[in-house]
Protein backbone atom coordinates (compact mmCIF):
# COMPACT_ATOMS: atom_id res chain seq x y z
CA UNK A 1 0.00 0.00 0.00
CA UNK A 2 2.73 2.44 0.96
CA UNK A 3 4.50 1.73 -2.31
CA UNK A 4 1.38 2.22 -4.40
CA UNK A 5 0.66 5.55 -2.74
CA UNK A 6 4.27 6.66 -3.21
CA UNK A 7 4.06 5.88 -6.92
CA UNK A 8 0.75 7.74 -7.23
CA UNK A 9 2.24 10.78 -5.46
CA UNK A 10 5.10 10.64 -7.93
CA UNK A 11 2.63 10.62 -10.83
CA UNK A 12 0.87 13.65 -9.33
CA UNK A 13 4.18 15.50 -8.96
CA UNK A 14 5.13 14.79 -12.58
CA UNK A 15 1.72 16.08 -13.70
CA UNK A 16 2.31 19.33 -11.78
CA UNK A 17 5.65 19.77 -13.53
CA UNK A 18 3.94 19.15 -16.89
CA UNK A 19 1.36 21.80 -15.96
CA UNK A 20 4.15 24.34 -15.61
CA UNK A 21 5.93 23.08 -18.70
CA UNK A 22 2.75 23.55 -20.76
CA UNK A 23 2.93 27.29 -20.17
CA UNK A 24 5.88 27.59 -22.55
CA UNK A 25 3.29 28.31 -25.26
CA UNK A 26 -0.41 29.23 -25.32
CA UNK A 27 -1.03 26.20 -27.53
CA UNK A 28 0.08 23.68 -24.91
CA UNK A 29 -0.98 25.68 -21.86
CA UNK A 30 -4.57 24.49 -21.73
CA UNK A 31 -3.49 20.86 -21.82
CA UNK A 32 -0.96 21.65 -19.09
CA UNK A 33 -3.69 23.07 -16.90
CA UNK A 34 -5.65 19.82 -17.29
CA UNK A 35 -2.58 17.85 -16.26
CA UNK A 36 -2.40 20.00 -13.15
CA UNK A 37 -6.03 19.28 -12.29
CA UNK A 38 -5.56 15.53 -12.79
CA UNK A 39 -2.44 15.64 -10.63
CA UNK A 40 -4.36 17.33 -7.83
CA UNK A 41 -7.18 14.77 -8.00
CA UNK A 42 -4.67 11.90 -7.85
CA UNK A 43 -2.88 13.48 -4.88
CA UNK A 44 -6.12 13.97 -2.92
CA UNK A 45 -7.46 10.48 -3.67
CA UNK A 46 -4.13 8.90 -2.75
CA UNK A 47 -4.16 10.75 0.55
CA UNK A 48 -7.59 9.29 1.32
CA UNK A 49 -6.18 5.85 0.63
CA UNK A 50 -3.33 6.18 3.13
CA UNK A 51 -5.31 7.90 5.88
CA UNK A 52 -6.06 5.98 9.02
CA UNK A 53 -9.66 6.64 10.13
CA UNK A 54 -10.32 9.90 8.25
CA UNK A 55 -13.25 12.05 9.35
CA UNK A 56 -14.93 12.03 5.94
CA UNK A 57 -17.77 14.43 6.78
CA UNK A 58 -15.47 17.24 7.82
CA UNK A 59 -13.11 16.75 4.88
CA UNK A 60 -15.87 16.65 2.28
CA UNK A 61 -17.66 19.67 3.72
CA UNK A 62 -14.44 21.71 3.73
CA UNK A 63 -13.62 20.79 0.14
CA UNK A 64 -17.12 21.63 -1.09
CA UNK A 65 -17.15 24.96 0.72
CA UNK A 66 -13.72 25.84 -0.71
CA UNK A 67 -14.83 24.81 -4.20
CA UNK A 68 -17.89 27.07 -4.04
CA UNK A 69 -15.92 30.13 -2.92
CA UNK A 70 -12.91 29.48 -5.17
CA UNK A 71 -15.08 28.79 -8.19
CA UNK A 72 -17.15 31.90 -7.62
CA UNK A 73 -14.04 34.09 -7.30
CA UNK A 74 -12.48 32.56 -10.41
CA UNK A 75 -15.56 33.28 -12.50
CA UNK A 76 -16.21 36.81 -11.29
CA UNK A 77 -12.76 38.36 -10.87
CA UNK A 78 -11.94 41.21 -13.26
CA UNK A 79 -8.66 40.79 -15.11
CA UNK A 80 -7.47 44.11 -13.68
CA UNK A 81 -8.06 42.54 -10.25
CA UNK A 82 -5.78 39.54 -10.83
CA UNK A 83 -2.92 40.89 -8.67
CA UNK A 84 -5.26 41.18 -5.67
CA UNK A 85 -6.69 37.71 -6.24
CA UNK A 86 -3.23 36.20 -6.49
CA UNK A 87 -2.10 37.99 -3.32
CA UNK A 88 -5.21 36.76 -1.51
CA UNK A 89 -4.52 33.20 -2.60
CA UNK A 90 -0.92 33.40 -1.33
CA UNK A 91 -2.28 34.40 2.05
CA UNK A 92 -4.51 31.31 2.11
CA UNK A 93 -1.57 28.98 1.48
CA UNK A 94 0.37 30.72 4.24
CA UNK A 95 -2.49 30.44 6.70
CA UNK A 96 -3.07 26.77 5.89
CA UNK A 97 0.60 26.06 6.50
CA UNK A 98 0.35 27.69 9.92
CA UNK A 99 -2.84 25.80 10.80
CA UNK A 100 -1.34 22.48 9.73
CA UNK A 101 1.80 23.07 11.78
CA UNK A 102 -0.23 24.02 14.87
CA UNK A 103 -2.56 21.06 14.30
CA UNK A 104 0.46 18.76 14.14
CA UNK A 105 1.88 20.21 17.36
CA UNK A 106 -1.39 19.52 19.19
CA UNK A 107 -1.79 16.09 17.59
CA UNK A 108 -1.83 13.98 20.76
CA UNK A 109 -0.06 10.67 20.57
CA UNK A 110 2.41 11.82 17.90
CA UNK A 111 5.97 12.30 19.11
CA UNK A 112 8.00 14.69 16.97
CA UNK A 113 11.68 14.03 16.51
CA UNK A 114 14.24 16.82 16.70
CA UNK A 115 14.42 17.17 12.92
CA UNK A 116 10.63 17.27 12.64
CA UNK A 117 10.46 20.03 15.22
CA UNK A 118 12.84 22.15 13.17
CA UNK A 119 10.78 21.42 10.06
CA UNK A 120 7.55 22.38 11.83
CA UNK A 121 9.19 25.59 13.00
CA UNK A 122 10.32 26.48 9.47
CA UNK A 123 6.99 25.58 7.84
CA UNK A 124 5.04 27.57 10.43
CA UNK A 125 7.11 30.72 10.36
CA UNK A 126 7.34 30.93 6.56
CA UNK A 127 3.60 30.29 6.43
CA UNK A 128 2.86 32.96 9.02
CA UNK A 129 5.00 35.60 7.29
CA UNK A 130 3.44 34.70 3.92
CA UNK A 131 -0.03 35.02 5.43
CA UNK A 132 0.16 38.49 6.96
CA UNK A 133 2.50 39.89 4.28
CA UNK A 134 0.06 38.77 1.58
CA UNK A 135 -2.86 40.30 3.44
CA UNK A 136 -1.01 43.64 3.50
CA UNK A 137 -0.03 43.26 -0.17
CA UNK A 138 -3.67 42.52 -0.99
CA UNK A 139 -4.73 45.64 0.92
CA UNK A 140 -2.19 47.81 -0.89
CA UNK A 141 -3.10 46.42 -4.32
CA UNK A 142 -6.83 46.79 -3.84
CA UNK A 143 -6.40 50.30 -2.48
CA UNK A 144 -7.87 49.40 0.91
CA UNK A 145 -4.73 50.32 2.89
CA UNK A 146 -3.23 52.97 0.60
CA UNK A 147 -0.20 52.02 -1.45
CA UNK A 148 2.24 54.41 0.21
CA UNK A 149 5.38 53.01 1.76
CA UNK A 150 5.31 53.28 5.55
CA UNK A 151 8.70 53.88 7.07
CA UNK A 152 9.89 54.98 10.47
CA UNK A 153 13.14 55.15 12.37
CA UNK A 154 14.47 51.90 13.70
CA UNK A 155 12.35 49.89 11.30
CA UNK A 156 15.12 47.50 10.35
CA UNK A 157 16.22 47.18 13.97
CA UNK A 158 12.66 46.28 14.95
CA UNK A 159 12.56 43.59 12.27
CA UNK A 160 15.87 42.20 13.48
CA UNK A 161 14.67 42.09 17.08
CA UNK A 162 11.45 40.37 16.03
CA UNK A 163 13.34 37.83 13.95
CA UNK A 164 15.69 37.05 16.84
CA UNK A 165 12.76 36.71 19.26
CA UNK A 166 11.05 34.39 16.82
CA UNK A 167 14.11 32.16 16.57
CA UNK A 168 14.48 32.33 20.36
CA UNK A 169 10.96 30.98 20.92
CA UNK A 170 11.65 28.39 18.26
CA UNK A 171 14.66 27.17 20.22
CA UNK A 172 12.61 27.23 23.42
CA UNK A 173 10.04 25.01 21.73
CA UNK A 174 12.77 22.69 20.49
CA UNK A 175 14.25 22.26 23.96
CA UNK A 176 11.13 22.23 26.16
CA UNK A 177 8.44 20.98 23.75
CA UNK A 178 6.30 23.85 25.05
CA UNK A 179 3.20 24.53 22.95
CA UNK A 180 3.12 28.07 24.28
CA UNK A 181 6.60 28.76 22.91
CA UNK A 182 5.54 27.48 19.51
CA UNK A 183 2.45 29.69 19.48
CA UNK A 184 4.52 32.70 20.58
CA UNK A 185 6.88 31.99 17.70
CA UNK A 186 3.95 31.92 15.26
CA UNK A 187 2.54 35.15 16.69
CA UNK A 188 5.85 36.95 16.22
CA UNK A 189 6.14 35.63 12.66
CA UNK A 190 2.66 37.03 11.95
CA UNK A 191 3.77 40.47 13.15
CA UNK A 192 7.00 40.18 11.18
CA UNK A 193 5.00 39.60 7.99
CA UNK A 194 3.38 43.01 8.51
CA UNK A 195 6.50 44.94 9.47
CA UNK A 196 8.48 43.48 6.57
CA UNK A 197 5.95 44.54 3.95
CA UNK A 198 4.73 47.98 5.05
CA UNK A 199 7.90 49.85 3.96
CA UNK A 200 7.46 48.64 0.36
CA UNK A 201 5.67 51.09 -1.92
CA UNK A 202 2.98 50.47 -4.51
CA UNK A 203 5.38 50.68 -7.47
CA UNK A 204 7.30 47.69 -6.20
CA UNK A 205 4.21 45.52 -5.78
CA UNK A 206 4.94 43.37 -8.87
CA UNK A 207 8.12 42.22 -7.12
CA UNK A 208 6.37 41.67 -3.81
CA UNK A 209 3.58 39.61 -5.34
CA UNK A 210 6.14 37.42 -7.11
CA UNK A 211 8.15 37.07 -3.93
CA UNK A 212 5.12 36.02 -1.88
CA UNK A 213 4.32 33.53 -4.64
CA UNK A 214 7.74 32.06 -3.92
CA UNK A 215 7.21 32.10 -0.13
CA UNK A 216 3.89 30.28 -0.45
CA UNK A 217 5.73 27.52 -2.30
CA UNK A 218 8.45 27.27 0.33
CA UNK A 219 5.78 27.12 3.05
CA UNK A 220 4.14 24.15 1.30
CA UNK A 221 7.53 22.46 0.90
CA UNK A 222 8.26 23.06 4.59
CA UNK A 223 5.06 21.27 5.57
CA UNK A 224 6.03 18.50 3.14
CA UNK A 225 9.28 17.99 5.06
CA UNK A 226 7.39 17.68 8.34
CA UNK A 227 5.05 15.07 6.92
CA UNK A 228 7.75 13.42 4.77
CA UNK A 229 5.40 13.84 1.88
CA UNK A 230 7.23 13.99 -1.50
CA UNK A 231 4.37 15.47 -3.55
CA UNK A 232 4.16 18.43 -1.17
CA UNK A 233 7.92 18.89 -1.32
CA UNK A 234 8.11 18.71 -5.13
CA UNK A 235 5.10 20.95 -5.76
CA UNK A 236 6.25 23.42 -3.11
CA UNK A 237 9.79 23.54 -4.49
CA UNK A 238 8.56 24.16 -8.05
CA UNK A 239 6.25 26.95 -6.93
CA UNK A 240 9.03 28.39 -4.77
CA UNK A 241 11.52 28.56 -7.62
CA UNK A 242 8.86 29.87 -9.99
CA UNK A 243 8.13 32.81 -7.71
CA UNK A 244 11.84 33.44 -7.23
CA UNK A 245 12.41 33.60 -10.99
CA UNK A 246 9.48 35.99 -11.46
CA UNK A 247 10.83 38.23 -8.68
CA UNK A 248 14.21 38.28 -10.40
CA UNK A 249 12.65 39.15 -13.78
CA UNK A 250 10.59 41.96 -12.25
CA UNK A 251 13.60 43.39 -10.40
CA UNK A 252 15.67 43.36 -13.56
CA UNK A 253 12.91 45.06 -15.53
CA UNK A 254 12.77 47.87 -12.96
CA UNK A 255 16.53 47.99 -12.50
CA UNK A 256 16.09 47.41 -8.78
CA UNK A 257 17.98 44.98 -6.61
CA UNK A 258 15.85 42.63 -4.55
CA UNK A 259 17.57 43.97 -1.44
CA UNK A 260 16.59 47.57 -2.14
CA UNK A 261 13.00 46.53 -2.83
CA UNK A 262 12.82 44.66 0.47
CA UNK A 263 14.36 47.48 2.43
CA UNK A 264 11.66 49.62 0.90
CA UNK A 265 11.00 53.28 0.29
CA UNK A 266 10.74 53.46 -3.51
CA UNK A 267 11.40 56.96 -4.74
CA UNK A 268 13.18 57.92 -1.54
CA UNK A 269 16.55 58.08 -3.29
CA UNK A 270 15.22 59.99 -6.30
CA UNK A 271 14.15 63.10 -4.42
CA UNK A 272 15.26 66.15 -6.35
CA UNK A 273 17.72 64.31 -8.56
CA UNK A 274 15.67 64.13 -11.75
CA UNK A 275 13.44 66.99 -12.73
CA UNK A 276 15.54 69.62 -10.97
CA UNK A 277 18.31 69.09 -13.55
CA UNK A 278 17.07 71.47 -16.20
CA UNK A 279 14.80 74.35 -15.53
CA UNK A 280 12.79 76.65 -17.70
CA UNK A 281 9.85 75.83 -19.94
CA UNK A 282 10.32 73.25 -22.63
CA UNK A 283 8.39 73.12 -25.84
CA UNK A 284 6.20 70.29 -26.87
CA UNK A 285 3.79 69.81 -29.72
CA UNK A 286 0.26 68.76 -29.09
CA UNK A 287 -2.35 67.61 -31.54
CA UNK A 288 -5.85 66.22 -31.71
CA UNK A 289 -6.87 62.59 -31.85
CA UNK A 290 -7.95 63.22 -35.45
CA UNK A 291 -4.42 64.31 -36.42
CA UNK A 292 -3.07 61.22 -34.72
CA UNK A 293 -5.53 58.96 -36.52
CA UNK A 294 -4.58 60.54 -39.84
CA UNK A 295 -0.88 60.00 -39.20
CA UNK A 296 -1.38 56.37 -38.30
CA UNK A 297 -3.76 55.57 -41.15
CA UNK A 298 -1.10 56.70 -43.58
CA UNK A 299 1.76 54.84 -41.93
CA UNK A 300 3.16 51.49 -43.01
CA UNK A 301 3.88 50.27 -39.51
CA UNK A 302 2.54 51.25 -36.09
CA UNK A 303 3.71 49.97 -32.72
CA UNK A 304 1.42 50.50 -29.74
CA UNK A 305 3.04 50.80 -26.30
CA UNK A 306 0.31 50.25 -23.70
CA UNK A 307 0.80 51.08 -20.03
CA UNK A 308 -1.34 50.42 -17.01
CA UNK A 309 -3.15 53.73 -17.56
CA UNK A 310 -4.80 52.07 -20.55
CA UNK A 311 -6.26 49.32 -18.39
CA UNK A 312 -7.33 51.78 -15.70
CA UNK A 313 -9.50 53.67 -18.17
CA UNK A 314 -10.68 50.36 -19.73
CA UNK A 315 -9.66 51.39 -23.21
CA UNK A 316 -8.25 48.04 -24.37
CA UNK A 317 -11.30 47.02 -26.38
CA UNK A 318 -11.56 50.36 -28.15
CA UNK A 319 -7.84 50.22 -28.83
CA UNK A 320 -8.13 46.82 -30.46
CA UNK A 321 -11.01 48.13 -32.58
CA UNK A 322 -8.71 50.95 -33.70
CA UNK A 323 -5.88 48.50 -34.43
CA UNK A 324 -8.20 46.39 -36.57
CA UNK A 325 -9.29 49.45 -38.57
CA UNK A 326 -5.65 50.28 -39.24
CA UNK A 327 -5.03 46.69 -40.19
CA UNK A 328 -7.81 46.88 -42.78
CA UNK A 329 -6.04 49.87 -44.29
CA UNK A 330 -2.93 47.77 -44.72
CA UNK A 331 -1.01 49.12 -41.73
CA UNK A 332 1.10 46.64 -39.78
CA UNK A 333 0.07 47.02 -36.14
CA UNK A 334 1.92 45.44 -33.23
CA UNK A 335 1.93 45.87 -29.48
CA UNK A 336 5.12 46.26 -27.44
CA UNK A 337 4.99 45.11 -23.83
CA UNK A 338 7.42 46.16 -21.13
CA UNK A 339 7.74 43.52 -18.38
CA UNK A 340 6.38 45.96 -15.80
CA UNK A 341 3.60 47.36 -17.98
CA UNK A 342 0.96 45.89 -15.67
CA UNK A 343 0.84 45.36 -11.94
CA UNK A 344 2.10 41.80 -11.95
CA UNK A 345 4.28 39.75 -14.31
CA UNK A 346 2.48 39.23 -17.63
CA UNK A 347 -0.51 41.31 -16.52
CA UNK A 348 -0.69 43.48 -19.65
CA UNK A 349 -0.63 40.39 -21.88
CA UNK A 350 -3.72 39.06 -20.13
CA UNK A 351 -5.48 42.42 -20.35
CA UNK A 352 -4.80 42.55 -24.10
CA UNK A 353 -5.80 38.92 -24.55
CA UNK A 354 -9.09 39.76 -22.86
CA UNK A 355 -9.60 42.48 -25.47
CA UNK A 356 -9.03 39.79 -28.13
CA UNK A 357 -5.72 41.15 -29.34
CA UNK A 358 -4.10 38.30 -31.32
CA UNK A 359 -1.22 36.69 -29.46
CA UNK A 360 1.13 37.04 -32.46
CA UNK A 361 0.77 40.83 -32.48
CA UNK A 362 1.94 41.19 -28.90
CA UNK A 363 5.72 41.36 -28.61
CA UNK A 364 8.02 41.43 -25.61
CA UNK A 365 10.61 44.16 -25.13
CA UNK A 366 13.57 42.14 -26.46
CA UNK A 367 11.65 41.07 -29.54
CA UNK A 368 10.51 44.53 -30.60
CA UNK A 369 13.29 46.90 -29.55
CA UNK A 370 15.39 46.41 -32.68
CA UNK A 371 12.33 47.20 -34.83
CA UNK A 372 11.62 50.71 -33.56
CA UNK A 373 14.19 52.10 -36.06
CA UNK A 374 11.99 50.95 -38.92
CA UNK A 375 8.67 51.92 -37.37
CA UNK A 376 6.70 54.85 -38.75
CA UNK A 377 4.57 55.67 -35.73
CA UNK A 378 4.73 54.62 -32.10
CA UNK A 379 1.58 55.17 -30.09
CA UNK A 380 2.30 55.40 -26.36
CA UNK A 381 -0.83 55.10 -24.19
CA UNK A 382 -0.79 55.35 -20.42
CA UNK A 383 2.94 54.58 -20.20
CA UNK A 384 5.73 56.93 -19.20
CA UNK A 385 8.82 55.68 -17.39
CA UNK A 386 9.13 52.55 -19.56
CA UNK A 387 9.75 54.75 -22.64
CA UNK A 388 11.95 57.35 -20.93
CA UNK A 389 15.23 57.66 -22.87
CA UNK A 390 16.89 59.03 -19.71
CA UNK A 391 17.18 55.41 -18.60
CA UNK A 392 19.75 54.94 -21.36
CA UNK A 393 21.42 58.35 -21.53
CA UNK A 394 21.27 60.20 -18.25
CA UNK A 395 23.60 58.70 -15.66
CA UNK A 396 22.14 61.00 -12.99
CA UNK A 397 18.62 59.72 -13.54
CA UNK A 398 17.21 57.43 -10.84
CA UNK A 399 15.98 55.08 -13.53
CA UNK A 400 19.34 54.99 -15.33
CA UNK A 401 20.01 51.41 -16.41
CA UNK A 402 16.39 50.35 -16.45
CA UNK A 403 15.63 48.55 -19.71
CA UNK A 404 13.17 50.58 -21.80
CA UNK A 405 11.14 50.28 -24.97
CA UNK A 406 13.09 52.39 -27.46
CA UNK A 407 10.09 54.31 -28.72
CA UNK A 408 12.26 57.40 -29.29
CA UNK A 409 13.92 55.65 -32.25
CA UNK A 410 10.74 55.57 -34.32
CA UNK A 411 10.09 58.17 -37.02
CA UNK A 412 7.08 59.66 -35.24
CA UNK A 413 5.91 59.27 -31.66
CA UNK A 414 2.38 59.94 -30.47
CA UNK A 415 1.88 60.06 -26.71
CA UNK A 416 -1.59 59.88 -25.20
CA UNK A 417 -1.55 61.31 -21.71
CA UNK A 418 -3.84 63.11 -19.32
CA UNK A 419 -1.46 66.05 -18.86
CA UNK A 420 2.26 66.81 -18.78
CA UNK A 421 2.54 65.46 -15.22
CA UNK A 422 5.35 63.09 -14.30
CA UNK A 423 5.18 59.29 -13.95
CA UNK A 424 5.53 56.87 -11.05
CA UNK A 425 9.21 57.66 -10.56
CA UNK A 426 8.48 61.40 -10.49
CA UNK A 427 10.60 62.06 -13.56
CA UNK A 428 10.17 64.24 -16.59
CA UNK A 429 10.44 62.45 -19.92
CA UNK A 430 12.43 64.03 -22.76
CA UNK A 431 10.54 61.86 -25.22
CA UNK A 432 7.64 64.27 -24.84
CA UNK A 433 9.75 67.22 -26.02
CA UNK A 434 11.32 65.66 -29.11
CA UNK A 435 10.61 67.25 -32.50
CA UNK A 436 9.02 64.08 -33.76
CA UNK A 437 6.68 63.70 -30.82
CA UNK A 438 3.07 64.74 -30.78
CA UNK A 439 1.18 64.83 -27.48
CA UNK A 440 -2.52 64.03 -27.44
CA UNK A 441 -4.04 65.06 -24.14
CA UNK A 442 -7.08 63.46 -22.60
CA UNK A 443 -8.46 60.36 -20.95
CA UNK A 444 -7.10 57.28 -22.69
CA UNK A 445 -10.52 55.82 -23.44
CA UNK A 446 -11.90 59.07 -24.84
CA UNK A 447 -8.83 59.57 -27.02
CA UNK A 448 -8.92 56.02 -28.36
CA UNK A 449 -12.61 56.33 -29.20
CA UNK A 450 -11.79 59.53 -31.08
CA UNK A 451 -8.99 57.70 -32.89
CA UNK A 452 -11.49 55.12 -34.06
CA UNK A 453 -13.77 57.85 -35.40
CA UNK A 454 -10.75 59.54 -37.01
CA UNK A 455 -9.97 56.47 -39.09
CA UNK A 456 -13.53 55.91 -40.21
CA UNK A 457 -13.67 59.40 -41.75
CA UNK B 1 18.41 3.06 6.01
CA UNK B 2 18.71 6.68 4.97
CA UNK B 3 17.26 9.21 7.35
CA UNK B 4 13.86 10.37 5.97
CA UNK B 5 15.06 13.95 6.23
CA UNK B 6 17.95 13.26 3.85
CA UNK B 7 15.57 11.53 1.43
CA UNK B 8 13.24 14.56 1.58
CA UNK B 9 16.15 16.93 1.13
CA UNK B 10 17.28 15.03 -1.98
CA UNK B 11 13.81 15.29 -3.49
CA UNK B 12 13.58 18.96 -2.54
CA UNK B 13 16.89 20.02 -4.08
CA UNK B 14 16.20 18.15 -7.31
CA UNK B 15 12.70 19.63 -7.49
CA UNK B 16 14.10 23.15 -7.11
CA UNK B 17 16.33 22.51 -10.12
CA UNK B 18 13.49 21.05 -12.16
CA UNK B 19 11.24 23.99 -11.25
CA UNK B 20 13.97 26.46 -12.12
CA UNK B 21 14.50 25.06 -15.61
CA UNK B 22 10.85 24.51 -16.40
CA UNK B 23 9.84 28.02 -15.32
CA UNK B 24 12.56 29.77 -17.33
CA UNK B 25 10.94 28.23 -20.40
CA UNK B 26 7.57 29.77 -19.64
CA UNK B 27 6.82 32.50 -22.16
CA UNK B 28 6.64 35.96 -20.50
CA UNK B 29 3.20 36.49 -22.03
CA UNK B 30 1.89 33.73 -19.75
CA UNK B 31 3.47 34.87 -16.50
CA UNK B 32 0.13 35.84 -14.96
CA UNK B 33 -1.45 32.43 -15.72
CA UNK B 34 1.78 30.91 -14.36
CA UNK B 35 1.19 32.65 -11.06
CA UNK B 36 -2.43 31.58 -10.97
CA UNK B 37 -1.58 27.97 -11.68
CA UNK B 38 1.19 27.94 -9.08
CA UNK B 39 -1.42 29.23 -6.66
CA UNK B 40 -3.52 26.21 -7.50
CA UNK B 41 -0.55 23.87 -7.23
CA UNK B 42 0.45 25.22 -3.84
CA UNK B 43 -3.06 24.18 -2.84
CA UNK B 44 -1.40 20.73 -2.66
CA UNK B 45 -0.94 21.72 0.97
CA UNK B 46 -4.46 20.25 1.25
CA UNK B 47 -2.72 16.87 1.59
CA UNK B 48 -1.03 18.05 4.78
CA UNK B 49 -4.30 19.41 6.11
CA UNK B 50 -6.21 16.21 5.31
CA UNK B 51 -3.74 14.11 7.27
CA UNK B 52 -4.71 16.07 10.39
CA UNK B 53 -8.43 15.34 10.06
CA UNK B 54 -8.45 11.87 11.56
CA UNK B 55 -10.10 10.14 14.46
CA UNK B 56 -7.68 10.57 17.37
CA UNK B 57 -8.22 8.12 20.27
CA UNK B 58 -11.91 7.76 19.46
CA UNK B 59 -12.77 11.44 19.12
CA UNK B 60 -13.43 13.00 15.75
CA UNK B 61 -13.62 16.61 16.86
CA UNK B 62 -10.27 17.68 18.28
CA UNK B 63 -8.28 20.89 18.01
CA UNK B 64 -6.12 19.09 15.46
CA UNK B 65 -9.01 17.96 13.26
CA UNK B 66 -10.73 21.34 13.39
CA UNK B 67 -7.56 23.23 12.40
CA UNK B 68 -7.00 20.65 9.68
CA UNK B 69 -10.53 21.16 8.37
CA UNK B 70 -10.01 24.91 8.12
CA UNK B 71 -6.75 24.20 6.31
CA UNK B 72 -8.58 21.97 3.80
CA UNK B 73 -11.16 24.70 3.24
CA UNK B 74 -8.51 27.36 2.54
CA UNK B 75 -6.46 25.08 0.29
CA UNK B 76 -9.58 24.10 -1.69
CA UNK B 77 -10.28 27.76 -2.43
CA UNK B 78 -6.81 27.93 -3.95
CA UNK B 79 -7.15 24.70 -5.88
CA UNK B 80 -10.53 25.43 -7.43
CA UNK B 81 -10.00 29.18 -7.76
CA UNK B 82 -6.48 28.78 -9.15
CA UNK B 83 -7.17 26.15 -11.79
CA UNK B 84 -10.43 27.77 -12.88
CA UNK B 85 -9.07 31.28 -13.24
CA UNK B 86 -6.05 29.91 -15.12
CA UNK B 87 -8.41 28.13 -17.48
CA UNK B 88 -10.35 31.36 -17.96
CA UNK B 89 -7.22 33.31 -18.84
CA UNK B 90 -5.84 30.66 -21.15
CA UNK B 91 -9.15 30.58 -23.02
CA UNK B 92 -8.69 34.28 -23.72
CA UNK B 93 -5.30 33.59 -25.26
CA UNK B 94 -6.74 30.86 -27.42
CA UNK B 95 -9.93 32.62 -28.48
CA UNK B 96 -8.28 35.29 -30.54
CA UNK B 97 -6.84 32.78 -32.98
CA UNK B 98 -9.77 33.42 -35.28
Amino acid sequence: MANISAVLYLVAAVLFILALKGLSSPVTALRGNKFGIIGMVIAVVTTFMIMDKPVLGLIAAAIVAGAVIGGWKARTVEMTGMPELVAAMHSLVGLSAVLIAVAAIFHSGVEHTGVQKVELFIGAFIGAITFTASVIAYGKLSGRFGSKAVSFNGQHLLNLVLALAMVGFGIAYFVTDSHAAFLAMVAIALVLGVTLIIPIGGADMPVVVSMLNSYSGWAAAGIGFTLNNPVLIIAGACVGSSGAILSYIMCKAMNRSIVSVLLGGFGAESGGAGPAGDTGPKNYKSGSAEDAAFLMSNADSVVIVPGYGLAVSRAQHALQEFAELLHEKGVTVRYAIHPVAGRMPGHMNVLLAEAEVPYEQVLEMEEINSDFNNTDVVLVIGANDVVNPAAQKDKASPIYGMPILEAHKARTVIVVKRSMSVGYAGLDNELFYMDKTMMVFGDAKKVVEDLVKGVVH
Amino acid sequence: MVDPFIASLTVFVLAVFVGYHVVWNVTPALHTPLMAVTNAISGIIIVGAMLQVVDINGSEITLTSVLGTIGIFLASINIFGGFMVTQRMLDMFKKKKK
